[in-house]
């Protein structure tokens, strides 16, 4: 029997995060492909404003913070002045899909070698629960009390569909966490994005459909299960990018 | 030396290249242009970066990013620009991060005009983004003095750990002037190391944190006040100005950058009247020059600033005098240089 130990990349520290939220699980899942790719000592992880913005308390490696939103532009900072790093963003949905939007889509239209860890809980967790631009059509939130109303508010964003019709982009794939099984093929995916990066093949995004306790008002085992039914009919799990001469080196 | 003629523009962007500049982000504005141009053209071949952005904001949070891990790196805009900019100036300061940034003025608010002005005298000193901080701010008043500053500016970034701001306008950025530079080439300087950078650790060092959340308020204000105490300390040693007659004047006329230097003819012409002017300019207007406009002023009836503004610069000279000396201001708005015969006039009605 293997022993479950702490990968290396991941600190010795308690996190903040709220019981059962799987933004705990993404972490170590990124710690334990840094530690197989043995990088540790050469990766920058570019944090966000969101949930995860002490992030880079958890990890063992260089942690630069961005503003709301920014951490494509900034982690372009950083991949252009230190082009041999791996350069990774971690960012929410309301920092992504919302205010960085524009940071988002161009560094994947440049084509910027860096990998975007995207998490999707269809929600703003560290401000309290308000829509965000992932939020379900009729789901509640704090500023969404009827549910979310498309009429007036428009449709959630599908954002590896959307960055998949970019030339810049080498890869993007979708994935989720709410179980064993698709925790081991998140992984997968995450350590294909790394190496991709890690060949200087261009941008590569991987999307985590991710749980918020706390904010969608259910218990860690009910939002596994809300996630499994709500989630994954809108936002459709599998490859949506792969730049076709990529595919030969990747790893399986 | 051989002097080159350059625009002010043009000039900056050759400076920082000598300078060690190795990354510029940019996304363009007018009147600033020429600085993304050079860059542009030139950088690559120092193995420098120039990258356009897709907006201000972003090139701010590369400038941020590039910053992050120690390498030498500016950008440059122009007022609408700088105002996008300035959350990412605040994240700066407050993750006390070095860079350059070169600020060319246009007339306000708003779209405004393309035209020069001194309108942003207030944001750039008191303003550049939210929180409690002090940013050196110079501007300078020629091509030559562009130069200089930007020479200077890259290492009062990395000795004080801060954004350094230009302030300069449209005017100073789009003439030509002759220049010099310290050497007839550019000299590639060893990268320098740092021990707070975020740039992989290599298993050499402890990992650095590049950050300017501290969500303890005894931890906040800690870190608020040693950075001030480096402000005070940059007080002491940058703080720059030139007094020009000032020993006997009646009148001393105050004004920074493009105003200065119509100024500058303005009190040529009454001396050669026989009236009794002098002229105070302040290279840095952040930190302002206390100490040399009160030395400047000390046998001056009145005082007059001279701005491309409202008025703004005007106030930081009142509270320097502490309003023992009467000041009087004249200025121009929306894109207009005032000319010597002008401000002659208002210094005649002032006697
Ligand atoms: C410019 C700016 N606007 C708003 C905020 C407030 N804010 C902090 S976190 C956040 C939303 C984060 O939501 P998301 O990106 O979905 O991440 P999560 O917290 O769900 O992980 C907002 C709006 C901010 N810090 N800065
Ligand atoms: S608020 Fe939501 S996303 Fe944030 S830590 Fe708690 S459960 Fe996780």
């Amino acid at each position: 029997m293997p022993k479950f130990t702490r990968p290396n990349a991941l600190a010795d520290t308690p996190t903040h995060y709220c019981p059962g939220c799987t933004h705990g699980v993404i972490h170590r899942l990124v710690a334990e492909v840094i530690d197989e790719m043995d990088i540790m000592n050469t990766t920058i992880g570019v944090l966000p404003v969101g949930c995860a913005v002490f992030g880079y308390n958890y990890f063992n490696f260089d942690g630069v913070q961005a503003s709301h939103g920014r951490a494509p532009a900034v982690a372009t900072g950083v991949k252009r002045a230190k082009p041999d790093r791996l350069v990774f963003t971690y960012q929410g949905d309301g920092d992504l899909a919302a205010i960085g939007t524009a940071e988002i889509v161009h560094a994947a239209a440049r084509g910027e070698n860096i990998t975007t860890i995207f998490v999707n809980n269809t929600i703003y967790g560290m401000t309290g629960g308000q829509m965000a631009p992932t939020t379900l059509p009729g789901q509640k939130t704090q500023t969404s009390p009827f549910g979310r109303d498309t009429e007036k508010v428009g449709f959630p964003i599908r954002v590896c569909e959307m960055l998949s019709t970019l030339d810049g982009v080498a890869y993007a794939e979708r994935v989720s966490v709410h179980d064993a099984k698709h925790i081991n093929a998140a992984k997968k995916a995450i350590k294909k994005a790394f190496e991709i990066q890690m060949r200087g093949e261009g941008f590569s995004i991987i999307e985590l459909l991710s749980t918020c306790p706390t904010n969608w008002g259910l218990t860690p085992p009910a939002s596994l299960e809300w996630l499994k039914e709500n989630m994954l009919p809108y936002y459709p799990l599998g490859v949506y990018k792969e730049k076709q001469e990529l595919t030969k080196g990747a790893s399986k | 030396m051989k002097k080159t003629l350059m625009k002010g523009n043009e000039a900056v962007a050759e400076a920082a290249i000598r300078a060690g500049c190795k990354c510029y982000f940019g996304y363009p504005i007018t009147p600033q242009n020429e600085v993304g141009a050079y860059m542009s053209a030139k950088l690559h071949q120092h193995g420098g970066v120039f990258l356009q952005a897709e907006s201000e904001i972003a090139a701010i949070n590369m400038v941020y990013g590039c910053a992050a891990t120690g390498t030498r790196c500016m950008t440059s805009s122009s007022s609408p620009g700088i105002s996008l900019k300035t959350e990412g100036i605040s994240y700066m300061a407050g993750a006390d991060l070095p860079a350059v940034i070169l600020s060319v003025q246009r007339g306000g608010p708003g779209l405004g005009t393309i035209q020069p002005s001194q309108a942003d005298y207030f944001q750039t000193t008191r303003a550049l983004g939210h929180g409690d901080l002090h940013l050196p701010v110079f501007a300078p008043y020629s091509v030559q003095e562009m130069v200089d500053v930007t020479t200077k500016a890259f290492d009062i970034a990395e000795e004080y750990r801060t954004p350094v701001i230009i302030l300069a306008d449209g005017l100073l950025g789009q003439m030509m002037e002759p220049v010099s530079f310290d050497d007839e080439e550019v000299i590639e300087k060893p990268e320098k190391t740092f021990d707070w950078v975020a740039d992989g650790h290599m298993g050499k060092r402890k990992k650095n944190i590049i950050t300017s959340l501290q969500i303890e308020s005894e931890e906040l204000e800690q870190t608020i006040t040693a950075r001030e105490k480096r402000f005070e300390k940059l007080k002491a040693n940058h703080t720059q100005s030139e007094s020009v007659n000032c020993d006997d004047a009646d009148i001393v006329i105050a004004a920074y950058g493009s105003a200065s230097r119509v100024v500058q003819s303005a009190m040529e012409m009454a001396r050669e009247e026989g009236l009794k002017v002098g002229t105070f300019r302040p290279v840095t207007i952040s930190p302002f020059p206390v100490n040399a406009i009160v030395k400047a002023c000390k046998n001056a009836k009145k005082v007059l600033v001279v701005e491309m503004s409202l008025g703004q610069m005007v106030d930081d000279v009142k509270m320097a005098l502490e309003h023992k000396i009467p000041v009087e201001f004249y200025g121009r708005q929306g894109g207009f240089v005032p000319g010597p015969q002008e401000i002659l006039d208002v210094v005649r009605r002032l006697k």
